[in-house]
């Protein structure tokens, strides 16, 4: 990887990514990624499984290798020692130590920051406190809910006191009431002034804490903004209608096909630009031998504009 | 039925561990212990012992030459050759000094007087005996050493023993007249022609019977003749090799927990560099086999009466050189596996093979030659070699050398390849 010229203004930035490419073999993982993360920043990275997301992050930790392109955090090259100290990575997999407790576990991981003594201490206890695990400092990691141990793995990566983490999906397999706690989590730090960087395959998260959001396909970023920037450049004032029928699967996939629609679950979709083009399409599925059910208008979502973008959804 | 059959030999076929264990560790196994037993005939065991002939007589000449001549027998009588130089024939002292030091399990020495009379008809003593020195942690080379000392002396010295039968005929039955003697010094000169000819020929009196005894024999042990518990030692170390590098490689298989877990990738995005990792587990795995070695040695001492108190600094010397290249050897195994069962499988192949060939399931003196100089490629033989000089030969620690040497070099050289082995670890 290239050494990374930096500017006094660039150098400030928590990241700065230019141009960055990774191939494994003959898959091309990340294919000249350039973003930039502001101070206390919360930037999603959005796309599907295999998208790139976690290349990318591994790429900033140092885990990965880039083919070419360039890494700074806070003006260092990924990988240098400053780089280190001031990132902090929460990985996708459990990455802790089952036969130790949850003290144990934030311990070994300060020292291997160098912390000892009273920092340590403090660094644990804060830890504990942020990720609610205070009462359960004492217990083994492997006797721990997996909610816990979610929220064990994310405190472990911010025992240094960061000032930019990395956060690789870590509501996985996570139930919906833990993942709401891990949002609380997340906005603490956000509110505190983190710089965040978030991957996800769910929208909803990226809507709820991101200030941007950057979706990602096939080692492409292929759109970045705000959750309203993207829509208003994907869709401008177009809206979304939902419609459910009474009709036989195929008499209803020739109309949708016919009228530029797609089916979404038992719904049909179909985007107008104003709002009077509905009852020109429910009379044309009167026409076609549908019966309508109900139907609704909504502003699209960032589901939609991955589909629009790409022409798949989120989570094929 | 058929079913599962069919999924348990798919699931069989794709795991290449549990089918290496599964077949080549057993026909591995069968082959080391069929050369070890199984009759290699050109590679027998032979029993190396030192001959001092302090008599030079006619007798003791003709014995040595016997024994020299024996196909089952190393005669040194004299030590290796210095940087070139030839060293001076074995003394007695020196003799005793070897056996003690490891370098033969057994010593001859024909003393002064020997020729003059050296059989013992019906047990009596006529003569100064042989010495026989032993170490008797060998158990099979003494009793070699003397069953083929007393065929030696039917075979090399029938005039010998005729010319002692005559004379003792002729002193205790009322004597020969002139004509008798006359005729059994004929008989006697025909046989000494006729043994100075064999003796130019090599492996003399292959069909020769044995009739132990007409040589006297004294036998003394010259190592270990205090130890309450002469063996103990050489076990305990021999096993505690064997675990050891189980435990080392157990333990050094955490890197690979680590790396599936996701773990090692954490840590080695901190400020923990590979090399600090490894050398911190290296260091583990060292403690962990020293403490075991400790254990054991000291169960040893208060069940088995080791005599573990006098012997500690060597222990320790020997404790953590062994410590440490059986943690180098785990923490390569480690290094070159992809999975905790394939690091299972190979660790179980490999120490298996080293304990069997390295002398911890049985001594090296019991395996062919061949086999004994392969034991040289593991830890093991190294690790018992060097506590069998702490606590049965009472060896000083200036002596641990070659042991301390090799073992520390060899954990180094195990770290450095496991060190290169685990950067496929370090950054994709």
């Amino acid at each position: 990887m290239a050494a990374v010229p930096v500017s006094s203004a660039a150098s400030s930035l928590p990241l700065r990514v230019e141009a960055l490419v990774k191939r494994f073999g003959l898959v091309t993982a990340l294919d000249g990624v350039t973003l930039h993360l502001e101070p206390g920043e919360c930037l999603g990275l959005l796309g599907p499984n295999g998208a790139g997301k976690s290349t990318l992050i591994r790429s900033i930790v140092g885990r990965v290798a880039p083919d070419a392109g360039t890494i700074a955090v806070f003006g260092s090259a990924a990988d240098s020692a400053g780089a280190r100290t001031a990132l902090g990575w929460v990985p996708q997999e459990l990455a802790l130590y089952p036969r130790l407790t949850c003290r144990e576990n934030l311990e070994s991981f300060g020292r291997y920051y160098g912390l000892s003594g009273g920092a340590l201490h403090d660094a644990v206890a804060w830890c504990l406190g942020w990720a609610a695990l205070t009462d359960r400092a004492a217990e083994l990691v492997k006797n721990l809910s997996g909610g816990m141990k979610r929220r064990l793995n994310m405190a472990a990566g911010l025992i240094h006191r960061p000032k930019l983490v990395l956060m690789d999906e870590p509501t996985v397999g996570v139930d919906p009431q833990s993942r709401n706690r891990i949002f609380e989590m997340i906005e603490k730090l956000h509110g505190d002034g983190m710089s965040i960087i978030y991957t996800t395959h769910y929208m909803e998260e990226a809507e709820r804490l991101c200030d941007r959001i950057a979706i990602v396909d096939h080692g492409h970023i292929i759109a970045m903004g705000t959750n309203e920037e993207l829509v208003q450049r994907t869709f401008g004032s177009r809206s979304e209608v939902l419609a459910r029928f009474q009709s036989t699967p195929e008499l209803s996939a020739r109309w949708v096909e016919r009228r530029g629609g797609r089916r979404v679950g038992d719904a049909v979709q179909f985007t107008i630009e104003h709002p009077t083009e509905i009852a020109g399409l429910l009379d044309d599925s009167v026409g076609a031998g549908l019966v309508l059910v109900d139907v609704s208008v909504r502003r699209p979502t960032l589901e939609s504009v991955f589909l629009q973008l790409t022409g798949r959804e989120l989570r094929e | 039925m058929i079913s599962i059959i069919r999924t348990a030999l798919v699931s069989l076929r794709r795991d290449r561990a549990a089918l290496s264990l599964s077949f080549v560790l057993p026909v591995v196994f069968f082959s080391i212990f069929a050369i070890i037993f199984g009759g290699r005939r050109d590679s027998t065991p032979k029993v190396t012992v030192i001959v001092v002939d302090e008599d030079h007589s006619r007798a003791s000449e003709r014995l040595v030459k016997g024994l020299q001549s024996e196909q089952s027998l190393i005669v040194k009588t004299k030590p290796e050759a210095k940087q070139g130089v030839a060293q001076a024939e074995y003394t007695a002292a020196a003799a005793e000094a070897a056996v003690k030091a490891g370098i033969a399990p057994v010593a001859m020495i024909v003393p002064h007087g020997f020729g003059a009379n050296p059989m013992s008809f019906g047990g009596a003593s006529n003569g100064p005996a042989v010495q026989l020195l032993k170490d008797p942690s060998d158990m099979v080379a003494p009793q070699v050493a003397a069953g083929l000392l007393q065929k030696v002396a039917m075979t090399s010295m029938p005039d010998v023993m005729a010319e002692l039968g005559s004379r003792y005929m002729d002193q205790y039955a009322g004597g020969f007249t002139a004509e008798q003697r006359k005729r059994i010094d004929a008989g006697l000169e025909q046989l000494r022609r006729e043994t100075g000819q064999r003796d130019t020929t090599a492996g003399g009196g292959q069909n020769a019977t044995r009739n132990a005894g007409l040589i006297e024999v004294q036998t003394r042990d010259v190592v270990g003749e205090n130890k309450t518990n002469p063996m103990v030692s050489f076990y305990a170390a021999a096993i505690g090799v064997m675990f050891l590098l189980f435990t080392a490689s157990g333990s050094s298989g955490s890197l690979l927990d680590e790396a599936e877990s996701g773990t090692l990738d954490r840590v080695l995005s901190s400020h923990v560099t590979m090399t600090r990792l490894l050398a911190g587990k290296l260091a583990f795995a060292t403690l962990l086999a020293f403490s075991q070695l400790v254990l054991m040695f000291l169960w040893a001492w208060a069940v088995f009466k080791l005599d573990f108190l006098p012997h500690i600094p060597g222990f320790v010397v020997m404790g953590v050189c062994t410590a440490f290249a059986v943690g180098g050897f785990g923490m390569l195994l480690a290094s070159l596996c992809r999975t905790r069962a394939q690091l299972g499988a190979l660790s179980t192949l490999v120490i298996l093979i080293m304990s069997s060939v390295g002398g911890s399931m049985f001594p090296r003196f019991l395996m062919p030659e061949t086999m004994q100089k392969a034991g040289l490629l593991t830890i093991n033989a190294w690790a018992i070699d060097g506590f069998t000089k702490v606590f049965w030969r009472d060896e000083p620690l200036s002596h641990l050398w070659p042991q301390v040497l090799v073992l520390v070099a060899v954990g180094a050289m195990l770290f450095a390849i496991a060190r290169r082995a685990a950067h496929r670890w370090e950054i994709v």
